[in-house]
């Protein structure tokens, strides 16, 4: 689950965590009220939306003047911003954080994430702070430093102290530098977080460290001892088709291309895509209707990639190894008569009562295609689409 | 011969009593696998199926002599239990449960290594030696005894690929689901390592899938290591960038983690990579008949 900057921040700051003085608005009123609340300026507008590169998209800017202030916070308020991490149609901007500018010295890379290969939450810190560290793990991966996170004792002062010998701190910028490190890392398995990061952490002219922004994701599966994360979420950000999906315990991800798919296991719902595209065709979307799936889910399913007016056929493969596919073969039957299907219908059922789910499918009236293995209904899913596409 | 079951194993299941538990323990008795009994907190001293239930996995070690436990608790009590069962002296811990924090499997892991013990999973299909063991939640009725040893990180998705090689007239020696969670107990590096050394596993199905590096890991291996014919396949080419993969598995090592990359360094280490999910059988069979 990821959450806004301003809500890090928050966080942050109940860590003891510097960060600059600042203030959420959702409207204008709100945001003068805080600008002024901060004092004289500089201010810095900043548009709340959970991709990154706002500030590339024109989603923040630093401001001098009550006046540029105004109309920085009515420019952004509202606006539909676009990043390269929101697709072309962008993020509309409900929430924004007003800021007291400081003076930057120097910028620094700080972020935490779990290490596979070393099974343990890392510390990683460069020196290149405000770029993406995924373009300087691409280019100059040493100039990355890593140090191992444990779960009982954190981030050890030492380690943290060496990152900053590594990174040419000096005087007491070390200390606030350890001090913060460290605190971090105890967010980070407190809250069991999959992500945090700062980046750019600044040193400022005085020398003093400050959060300048926050990034920070939350492991899905630790939410259950964490309810107040909840209040945190923001449905704004998602879209609703995979909302809807994970209420029914159905994993969804919207795509652009015409076949929909409904398949069990995420790892054949992806190679059910790939096999897709192989044929010519284009996925519409990933689904993945887990391992109980009872005929309401499959009803459900139905109607989620239904939604998607680009759908020009639909793409069953159900490997039965529990389930028995008579019993989505019902299901099937049950939604293509709940949402008056309109669209041809492919189906390859393998494993599980297999012969009485075909048997039950022939039987019910519905129009299906019914395929024999995962090639063949690809190749009928895309000669579908394309038919009916005229 | 096969790999980590075989029908020497003296399996108990932990959340024994619990629907999940219940249903699949049916299941795996029913084909033939030594179950010899069960956990649940509580309920030690009663029997279920048949067999006896213990309150702790140090109880039910002690009274059965088992080797090797299977977990289908809960998510939140999940990592908890694979813990007990390390500490208990089960040498083989096979976790199915779904949705474990990755803080608490991290713990587990290292619980598991200190007792010198081996997990599998979690959120993982479990592992089947064909005709002698089933230690999870794969269609028995798909497997047939063989010489192709099957690894995958996914679930459905290996019983594709066990289909398709049983299809082809071919069986299998053991058939190992890792999962798909970024921290699991048995990668697949280390099942290679186990199917080089196995005399009766003559080849390998390796099913991959977008997202970390232990395809790589395992690519290396094999072109050190392995001279048993290797065929592979990895799902999520056509997957969103970003979508599943995540902050972490790419920054960490360097950019890593993309379907191509995977499938290209499995073509190195000189493995067969079929192109399409529906060739896996094909592919391993005309590799195959090129040796012979």
């Amino acid at each position: 689950m990821k959450i806004h900057e301003y809500q890090a921040k928050q966080l942050l700051k109940q860590h003891q965590i510097p960060v600059p003085r600042g203030v959420m608005a959702v409207n204008v009123e709100q945001a003068l009220a805080g600008a002024q609340e901060l004092g004289d300026g500089p201010w810095v507008v900043k548009a709340q939306i959970h991709a990154g590169g706002r500030g590339k998209g024109g989603g923040v800017r630093v401001t001098r003047t009550m006046e540029e202030c105004r109309q920085a916070i009515e420019a952004i308020l509202g606006m539909q911003l676009v990043t390269h991490q929101t697709g072309p149609g962008g993020q509309q901007v409900g929430t924004i954080l007003i800021e007291e500018g400081c003076d930057i010295a120097r910028e620094i890379y700080c972020g935490m994430v779990i290490d596979r290969a070393r099974e343990k939450p890392v510390l990683m810190a460069s020196a290149e702070g405000g770029m993406d560290i995924e373009e300087v793990a691409a280019t100059r991966p040493d100039a990355i430093f890593f140090e191992e996170i444990d779960l009982d004792n954190g981030l050890s002062e030492q380690a943290a102290r060496s990152v900053a010998a590594r990174l040419d701190l000096e005087g007491k910028t070390i200390d606030q530098f350890v001090d913060v490190v460290c605190k971090l890392a105890r967010v980070f398995v407190e809250e069991d977080c999959s992500l945090a990061e700062i980046n750019p952490m600044v040193v400022t002219t005085s020398g003093d460290v400050v959060a300048l922004d926050a990034k920070i994701n939350f492991d899905d599966n630790a939410e259950f001892r964490h309810p107040n994360h909840a209040e945190l979420r923001d449905l704004a950000e998602e879209d609703p088709r995979e909302t809807r999906a994970s209420e029914w315990d159905l994993s969804y991800v919207g795509m652009d291309g015409t076949i929909g798919c409904m398949v069990n296991g995420a790892g054949l719902a992806m190679a059910t895509m790939d096999i897709i595209k192989l044929h010519g065709g284009e996925p519409a979307n990933f689904l993945d209707v887990g391992g109980t799936a009872t005929a309401d889910r499959v009803t459900e399913a139905f109607k989620i990639i239904l939604e998607d007016p680009d759908v020009a056929a639909i793409l069953v493969n159900i490997f039965g190894g529990i389930i028995r596919c008579d019993l989505i073969a019902e299901g099937i039957v049950q939604a293509a008569r709940e949402t008056q299907l309109q669209v041809p219908l492919v189906v390859r059922l393998e494993g599980n009562s297999v012969a009485e789910g075909h048997a039950l499918l022939e039987s019910s009236g519905i129009h299906v295609i019914s395929a024999d293995d995962l090639a063949d209904a690809a190749r009928k899913a895309v000669a579908a689409a394309e038919g009916g596409r005229g | 011969m096969s790999i980590l079951v075989n029908s020497d194993t003296r399996m108990i299941v932990q959340g024994f009593t619990g629907r999940n538990g219940t249903l699949h323990s049916e299941q795996m008795i029913e084909y033939g696998t030594n179950v010899v009994g069960g956990v649940t907190p509580g309920k030690g001293g009663s029997r279920h199926l048949d067999l006896p239930v213990f309150d702790d996995v140090v109880t039910a070690r002690r009274e059965t002599d088992a080797n090797a436990s299977i977990i289908y608790v809960p998510a939140r009590f999940a990592a908890a239990a694979v813990i007990e069962a390390a500490e208990a002296g089960i040498a083989f811990i096979v976790c199915i449960t779904e949705g474990i924090p990755t803080l608490d499997m991290i713990r587990a892991k290292h619980a598991v290594r200190a007792n010198g013990a081996r997990l599998l999973g979690a959120n993982c299909p479990g592992i089947i030696t064909p005709g002698e063991c089933k230690a999870g939640i794969m269609p028995g009725f798909i497997h047939r005894p063989g010489t192709v040893g099957v690894v995958s990180r996914s679930g459905t998705l290996t019983y594709e690929a066990v289909h398709q090689v049983t299809q082809m007239g071919l069986g299998q020696s053991t058939c190992v689901g890792i999962g798909g969670d970024p921290i699991i107990g048995t990668t697949f590096l280390d099942v290679l390592k186990l199917f080089n050394d196995d005399p009766a596993t003559e080849s390998i199905v390796m099913v991959g899938e977008i997202g970390g590096t232990a395809e790589e890991e395992a690519a290396d291996f094999i072109a050190s290591e392995v001279k048993k014919p290797v065929v592979g396949f990895i799902a999520g080419r056509t997957a969103p960038p970003g979508r599943r993969m995540g902050h972490a598995g790419a920054i960490v090592s360097g950019g890593k983690g993309t379907a191509d990359d995977k499938i290209a360094a499995l073509e190195r280490a000189g493995a067969r990579v079929a192109d399409s999910p529906a060739g896996i059988g094909t592919t391993l069979s005309e590799l195959l008949a090129a040796q012979n």
